[in-house]
């Protein structure tokens, strides 16, 4: 049980929500939106977490996305609306007559006006087997967590209901590497949302997916004796199963106010303005039923919400005149639209478009030349169009002929998706989710001065759900903006592909995805082979991923990691020896003098970094350049590399009188210990032995400070373009500290920044309170980080130089062509 | 442009997929490339922007990224791709029974080979 408590002053009305979830929380914000100071307000979740995006339970499953993701209010959030929250702490008992609620935990809470926010609850079927370990809902993140541990063991999952949870959770499963099969009453996938001939599209694609579909498949019998082993049909099948999901619809959920006392039919009745048969008491969302409808969609509830906060904030509302739905599949590439009545006959007249080849199936109901209902696949980009014509109740019959082919054909708006959505009315509805339309945005662009889509979100809720009109929103900010809008920073790594890095990385890990052909193959990629912005990128965030299996693609690196070397202007190369810590010894000195002797190395320059940089090296000499560092004991200094580049120091405590640490010695052990470790980008430290900071670490991505108890630990430096000054991480007394702090950063910035992203922008990205959160406050975690950055220095630390000059290595790189004969 | 000698540099397996090499012809060096589909191709082995060595960059689809400043060449065609304008030298190349043959110009040919 968590309790997040509030300063709050008691004069106000108290408010009482029971219901953490989305209409609930929906509802306060709509409330705080309009009258912020009205009510004293507390909260009870069953969950014992914050609120979250539950329509996100899918992408959730599939790894597209992470919790943190879909948190919609953090603690954050209720502190600073001053917000009692009790999370994991359900109200057991409404007391009308005293006006309190009592928790599990008997906390009394007295109320003046209560929201039932209490949802439904999924529907289990009593067959016999359904209370056998493995047999799981599909409702909220416990579920997913079970679902998740389930498929990590990999084996079968049945997913009983082909509706659009049952599916969403059978492609999750499948791409977590589960044998998936569904089960479904009907005849066809969906029969609530599609027509038979779009169902039938839907089963193909999914079993094209390896997803087994079994339509009329009656459940008899789930089978096991402690633990599912398998699911019978009336028919006398058996499928077998590790996992059953049960996901056969939902149920409102109105036990609390029938107890009270409440009108509850099949959900808790309500008036338009969301008010119970008790005045003092108001329900939104699914645990609702409102002019005889229960929703299990997400529009509806919100669209509540803003009545009853209108009711609430005693603004003049028409009220809630319940809602006309539109369902969209989140299945990433399968693309699935619904809304209204669709199925024909009658005064009806259809029209149907076909395209086998892209698999795309429209069909479109009218009635009195009005849009009734549509059922859209492989090709949804028109649906919200539609909608809007039919919630408008629009006289189409002029458009009738080029209907089918969408709005582009309508006349006016073209088929530049910026002049079509320039094109819209401002009613038009953009976010179905939160009932947002164009007219808002655009007032809240110019008005505001938004420029981002995360603006955009936070100012209007736009594209805030479930994120299928972002390319709308952030066309409309194109639209608006004109020349000064600049892309949102989640963007496709590059024409080869829709995702982006984020999503990548997340997937080949959810997906277990270990080489670069699986990664193209599986992610969709739009070329055969990438290109030079994915591949590097690739090769890396596989190389991290999987540090122990994934065997290095030298083809998909810049020619410098290829061939260890820095390729200059000319196409000749610098060769810089690695010198730890900045230290180095005569027999170096001669080494590297005799060297630049014997290969006519026209230029010797000392660097930033304290190194020894030799220019002008034929590709042809490198092997034998190296051989000869090689022998007087240099290696690769990785000059060259997205990876650890330099460690500098001052003479510190050894030779200064100043010094109040051993700094060489701290710089040379930490170089011993990163060297080699490849990241997004480039990665520098420095070690100053006393605050005078001589070594410059307040603009390395890695500074260590000396003090006179310990160290100061600074990230995210630059001295580039931008010169940025690190931040403070932490400070730290014990050299082991350092070396556990440092090794726990860099593996957090490898296994989180995106390719080609330095430490300064990913913490201006991501906040230095992240990584404190990560690295210095949670030990455990620390440690953990620590430990898998060893590991794969393990298989990291190999000079690449001694591999070339004596092992052949990469020996085609060095050596020319041969002309063997003429004809 | 008068006839051209052909002159056989060896396996298409010495070259790398997805990689490239060089041969050192008494004019230029010539950059010969293989692809992710075991296709071969050859250009000049620098970059009309700034000599730059293609034969160094990532080969991607039948495409080449010069290493100096990620300008993308045709390797069918030797034609820069997107906004740049320019083209790399188009070298004649063909595969007989697994060996590749370059077409080389009487400038280019009959001398001794380099790195």
């Amino acid at each position: 049980m968590n309790h997040v408590t509030a300063v709050s002053r008691t004069v106000r009305p108290r408010l009482v929500v029971i219901g953490n979830g989305m209409a609930g929380m929906r509802t306060v914000e709509e409330v705080l939106s309009r009258a912020p100071e009205k009510y004293d307000i507390t909260v009870f979740g069953a969950e014992p977490r914050v609120n979250y995006n539950r329509i996100m339970l899918s992408p959730l499953l599939s790894g597209e996305k992470s919790f943190d993701e879909i948190v919609i209010n953090t603690p954050d959030w209720y502190r600073d609306n001053r917000i009692h929250l009790y999370s994991g702490d359900p109200v057991v008992k409404i007391d009308r007559a005293r006006k309190v609620v009592i928790s599990r935990s008997g906390t009394e809470t007295g109320y003046d006006q209560l929201l039932l926010a209490t949802g439904s609850d999924p529907i289990i079927i009593p067959v016999p087997g359904h209370k056998l370990t493995g047999v799981v809902t599909f409702r909220d993140v416990d579920d997913v967590d079970t679902m998740l541990g389930a498929a990590a063991k990999g084996g079968s999952a049945v997913v009983i209901g082909g509706g659009l949870l049952g599916l969403e959770a059978a492609v999750g499963l499948q791409s977590r590497g589960m044998d998936v099969s569904v089960l479904h009453l009907a005849g066809h996938v969906m029969e609530r949302q599609l027509d038979p001939s779009a169902g039938y599209l839907l089963a193909q694609e999914l079993e094209r997916r390896g997803i087994s579909v079994i339509t009329e498949a009656d459940t008899a019998e789930i089978v096991g004796t402690e633990h599912v082993t398998g699911v019978r049909l009336k028919d006398g099948r058996m499928i077998a199963a590790d996992l059953v999901v049960m996901a056969v619809g939902i149920r409102p959920n109105g036990r609390l106010a029938a107890e009270a006392g409440l009108t509850v039919e099949r959900g808790i009745v309500v008036d338009d303005v969301m008010t119970t048969s008790d005045p003092a008491i108001f329900a939104v969302g699914e645990c609702v039923q409102h002019r005889g409808q229960c929703y299990g969609l997400v529009a509806p509830l919100f669209e509540m919400a803003k009545s009853l906060a209108d009711h609430m904030a005693e603004i003049e509302t028409s009220g809630y005149g319940g809602s006309v739905t539109s369902t969209k599949l989140k299945v990433t590439g399968v693309d699935v639209f619904s809304a209204g009545d669709f199925s024909g006959g009658g005064e009806t007249e259809e029209i149907v478009f076909r395209d086998a080849g892209r698999g795309v199936y429209k069909r479109i109901v009218l009635e009195d030349g009005r849009i009734k209902g549509a059922v859209l696949y492989g090709d949804t980009s028109d649906g919200s169009w539609y909608f809007q014509l039919m919630k408008d109740r629009t006289d189409v019959t002029d458009l009738r002929d080029t209907l089918a082919f969408g709005q582009a054909f309508a006349g006016g708006a073209a088929g530049n998706p910026l002049d079509a959505v320039a094109a819209l009315p401002d009613d038009a509805e953009i976010c179905g989710c939160n009932g947002i339309c164009k007219g808002t945005i655009v007032t809240a662009i110019t008005e505001k001065g938004l420029t981002t889509l995360d603006e955009v979100k936070g100012h209007t809720k736009a594209s805030a759900s479930c994120g299928s009109c972002a390319g709308l929103v952030e066309n409309l900010l194109a639209a608006t903006l004109g020349g000064d809008y600049q892309a949102a920073t989640v963007k496709p790594i590059c024409t080869c592909t829709d995702h982006d890095h984020d999503s990548v990385r997340r997937l080949i890990i959810a997906k277990n995805l270990k080489s670069m052909p699986a990664v193209m193959q599986e992610l969709e990629w739009k070329t055969a082979d990438g290109c030079h912005v994915c591949r590097p990128a690739l090769n890396y965030y596989l190389l991290a991923a999987w540090p122990d299996e994934y065997v290095d693609h030298g083809a998909s690196r810049f020619i410098n990691e290829r061939v260890h070397a820095n390729i200059q202007k000319d196409g000749t190369y610098s060769v810089v020896p690695r010198m730890w810590g900045g230290l180095t010894n005569p027999r170096e000195l001669r080494a590297i003098a005799d060297v630049a002797d014997k290969f006519a190395i026209p230029t010797v320059k000392v660097t930033g970094g304290q190194r020894i940089d030799l220019l002008g090296v034929k590709k042809e000499d490198l092997p034998a350049v190296w051989a000869d560092l090689n022998a007087a004991g240099m290696v690769s200094g990785h000059a060259y590399g997205k990876s650890l580049r330099t460690v500098k120091s001052c003479v510190g405590q050894e030779w200064c009188r100043f010094g109040t640490q051993m700094s060489m010695s701290m710089a040379v052990e930490l170089e011993k210990m990163t060297w080699g470790s490849w990241m997004p980008h480039k990665f520098k430290m420095a070690v100053s032995g006393c605050p005078r900071n001589c070594a410059e670490a307040t603009i390395k991505d890695f500074g260590v400070v000396a003090t006179d108890g310990g160290w100061d630990l600074h990230v995210g430096g630059n001295g580039g373009i931008h010169v940025r000054a690190t931040d403070l991480l932490c400070k730290v007394t014990t050299d082991d500290e350092v070396k556990e702090y440092c090794g726990a950063f860099i593996q957090l910035y490898r296994e989180e920044a995106r390719y080609l992203e330095r430490t300064a922008p990913w913490i201006e990205r991501v906040g230095l309170k992240h990584v404190q959160e990560r690295v210095v406050d949670d030990a455990d975690n620390r440690k953990a980080l620590f430990d898998r950055f060893m590991r794969s220095q393990k298989n990291a630390q190999k000079d690449p130089w001694a591999e070339r000059a004596s092992e052949n290595v990469d020996a085609h790189e060095f050596k020319g062509l041969p002309m063997i004969a003429a004809e | 442009m008068t006839d051209l000698s052909w002159i056989d540099v060896g396996p298409v397996a010495d070259i790398p997929r997805q990689g490239a090499r060089t041969l050192q012809t008494r004019t230029d060096r010539i950059a010969i490339f293989r692809t992710l589909d075991d296709q071969v191709f050859a250009l000049l082995d620098r970059c009309p922007h700034k000599q730059g060595p293609l034969a160094q960059g990532i080969v991607h689809g039948h495409f080449v990224t010069c290493p100096l400043h990620n300008m993308v060449f045709s390797l069918e065609t030797g034609a820069a791709q997107g906004p740049d304008d320019g083209c790399a030298g188009k070298v004649e190349c063909r595969v007989i029974d697994g060996i590749v043959h370059i077409g080389l110009t009487d400038l280019q040919a009959g001398l001794r080979h380099a790195g």
